[in-house]
């Protein structure tokens, strides 16, 4: 079984993203721990990037400051390595193929498995390439998490079949940020998602309310939450762990 | 690999969020479907013949052959096409095609601006709604082109993030697209982004070689000896190497833009110092720093200011069959003023590093060579930006 699943048996998941780097990164480490103190059951670790195609202004800009705060992937490696001294959830990355592929994806592969994270989100990266990194995830044991869109209807049996970890239901069209409503069938594409796999499924994109929360609790089987979180830091800098451990709880409980 | 589609060695791919897959998907079960089918192809020939002017000429520029001493040099004129680029070739094509799957609005990116011209000229003379991405730097410095698209009724969108230029705009194109796809196709410029792209934009500037050979069949009765073209992401270039990547008699030269020189980091020359890697859908080569980081490339030229090569370039890299060399600023600046003054042809400032590269080659090969020079788009837009350069305080 793969250490993803722990994420799933607290009732249901409260996934945190969050950029490290922005602002420090024993500010990241803060806000980790913070998070896991309010009850978060799954970090995704944002690794910045200079060009990320699939966030909305909220997660770009932090994926600038973290860089122009001077974050590199191997500094990165070293806070999972930090956290790991005390954290026990599941801490998967979330990044870009190319910040995987240049650094080499088996190094980079392999050592994700030395610091210990379970698994990788690589948004740009659909199921017709996912070949370009799966073998290696295989290798060394961590997830490649499938993402499931509003648009993927005929190919959402498809991908579920194969998937790792979690699947990762994107709730809107465009890109992360957050939405006053999510309109999207939610409903009828997690019927589908059950009728082909058993690995739980998580709905992000969109999601800041406890409201929202609750809701896509109520469809699925956890919530990912990100530019909320990431507003957070932008709006307390250093002193985001506190607001972002209140957040979380707050969320949390809103799951049920 | 799974699907192999899209392919051009190692590099292509289609490496974007899934939810754009289905679109894509859908784009490339109607090209295949209407690239066969004869009114399609009826449609589009009349749109460039009568809208567009082509065929395109090809002028034997005899003073530049004199002054050079060397091969005969004839000059493809895609700056002579309405908007004045050879990026109207594609445009018609992909918009034609946009239409036909029953999309109602186009987007595009532009640097420079011509593709964007381009984009809102179809989407005008179609009845579709445009939006153009541009980066905030490239609407300063090419404010005239601005006012050209909101003339032709399109919505420009200045891009405020990451360097504001070319290669932002083309995320902010890819980002309004997974936004809004149902009635959208994301018209983009050149020969790059995921698969069908690539694809779609080299067959669709493939007229520009296809014509070439004809006209020197014609004209000379037999094929050049090189054909140079400027590479950004690649497609004047792509269109212009195309017919003959089979004959392996006729060199096939790129010219990249090398800005202030490529041991500088203030340069655009993606094979001359770029590395493998995977960015706006699609695997090739980028500028990029330790940590894939993409790299914040410079160039005199808005148009070829890009960190990343077309796929199928940097296949014929690869693969020996085609050459990339860099040209810097103060080369194309030269030739720009050289062409102009020799032939009375003011060539764009990208087309100008393909001048530039031919003055040297030129002289080195003997009179009864020939080199066709593809100069892609007119100069007027550059003129204010080459008279700064040189120290004038002109303004537009």
């Amino acid at each position: 079984m793969s250490n993803i699943q722990k994420a799933f048996q607290n009732g249901k998941a409260f996934i945190a993203f969050l950029t490290c780097g922005d602002p420090d990164l024993g500010t990241t480490a803060a806000a980790v721990r913070a998070a896991v103190a309010g009850g978060a059951d799954l970090i995704e670790l944002g690794i910045p990037f200079s060009d990320p195609t699939a966030e909305g202004p909220v997660i770009q800009g932090a994926n600038l400051r973290a860089l122009q705060g001077g974050v590199t992937t191997d500094q990165v490696f070293g806070l999972v390595w930090e956290l790991r001294r005390d954290v026990s959830i599941p801490l998967v990355f979330m990044t870009y193929a190319n910040v995987v592929f240049s650094y080499g994806s088996e190094r980079f592969i392999a050592n994700c498995r030395e610091v210990g994270i379970d698994g990788l989100i690589l948004p740009d990266v659909p199921y017709e390439e996912k070949e370009e990194f799966l073998p290696l995830c295989r290798q060394y044991g961590v997830d490649l998490i499938s993402l499931i869109a509003p648009t993927s209807q005929n190919r959402i049996a498809m991908i579920a079949r194969e998937a790792e970890g979690f699947l990762y239901i994107v709730s809107s069209l465009g890109v992360t940020g957050a939405r006053k409503e999510i309109t999207t069938d939610l409903a009828s594409i997690v019927k589908v998602v059950r009728q082909n796999t058993q690995i739980p499924c998580a709905i992000g994109f969109g999601i800041s309310t406890p409201q929202q929360a609750g809701e896509m609790a109520a469809l699925a089987d956890g919530a990912i939450v990100g530019s909320a979180l990431v507003q957070l830091l932008e709006q307390y800098g250093k002193d985001a762990p506190a607001h972002i451990g209140a957040y979380v709880r707050e969320m949390k409980a809103a799951m049920g | 690999m799974t699907n192999p589609k899209g392919r051009f060695g190692v590099h292509g791919g289609q490496y974007i969020p899934e939810t754009l897959m289905n679109a894509v998907i859908e784009l490339e079960e109607a090209y295949s479907f209407y690239k066969e089918d004869p009114q399609f192809n009826q449609e589009l020939t009349t749109l460039l013949n009568e809208y567009a002017g082509r065929p395109s000429r090809l002028y034997f520029a005899q003073k530049l052959t004199r002054e050079l001493g060397g091969a005969k040099i004839y000059l493809k004129r895609e700056d002579l096409n309405h908007t004045g680029a050879h990026k109207i070739n594609n445009v018609l094509g992909q918009a034609l095609l946009a239409k036909k799957m029953g999309k109602t609005r186009l987007i595009a990116e532009t640097g420079a601006g011509q593709h964007g011209v381009a984009t809102a000229t179809a989407a005008a003379l179609m009845d579709m709604e445009c939006v153009v991405f541009m980066g905030e730097e490239d609407t300063i410095r090419q404010a005239l082109n601005v006012y050209r698209m909101r003339l032709l009724g399109a919505t420009v969108i200045p891009v405020k993030t990451g360097t504001a230029t070319l290669k932002d705009a083309c995320s902010a194109a890819f980002r309004e697209w997974t936004n809004r796809i149902s009635d959208t196709h994301y018209c983009l410029g050149s020969v790059m982004g995921p698969h069908p792209f690539p694809t779609i934009v080299r067959d669709f500037q493939a007229v520009i070689s296809r014509e070439i050979k004809a006209q020197m069949l014609e004209k000379e009765g037999r094929l050049p000896d090189a054909v140079i073209a400027c590479v950004g992401g690649g497609s004047n270039a792509i269109g212009s190497f195309y017919h003959f990547i089979d004959e392996p008699g006729v060199r096939l030269i790129g010219c990249e833009a090398a800005g202030r020189g490529v041991d500088t980091f203030e340069t655009a020359a993606t094979i001359a110092t770029g590395r493998l890697g995977i960015f706006h859908g699609m695997k090739s080569y980028f500028c990029q720093d330790a940590y894939g980081q993409i790299a914040p490339v410079y160039s005199i030229s808005a148009g070829l200011d890009y960190p990343g090569v077309g796929p199928e370039h940097a296949y014929l890299h690869d693969i020996g069959r085609a050459e990339y060399v860099p040209v810097t600023d103060e080369e194309a600046v030269c030739a720009f003023e050289y062409l102009s003054r020799t032939e009375g042809i003011i060539p764009a400032i990208e087309s100008a590093h393909a001048v530039a590269y031919a003055q040297k080659l030129a002289p080195t090969l003997s009179r009864d060579q020939i080199i066709v020079i593809t100069i892609s788009g007119r100069g007027d837009k550059d003129c204010a930006a080459i008279a700064r350069y040189r120290g004038e305080d002109l303004h537009e």
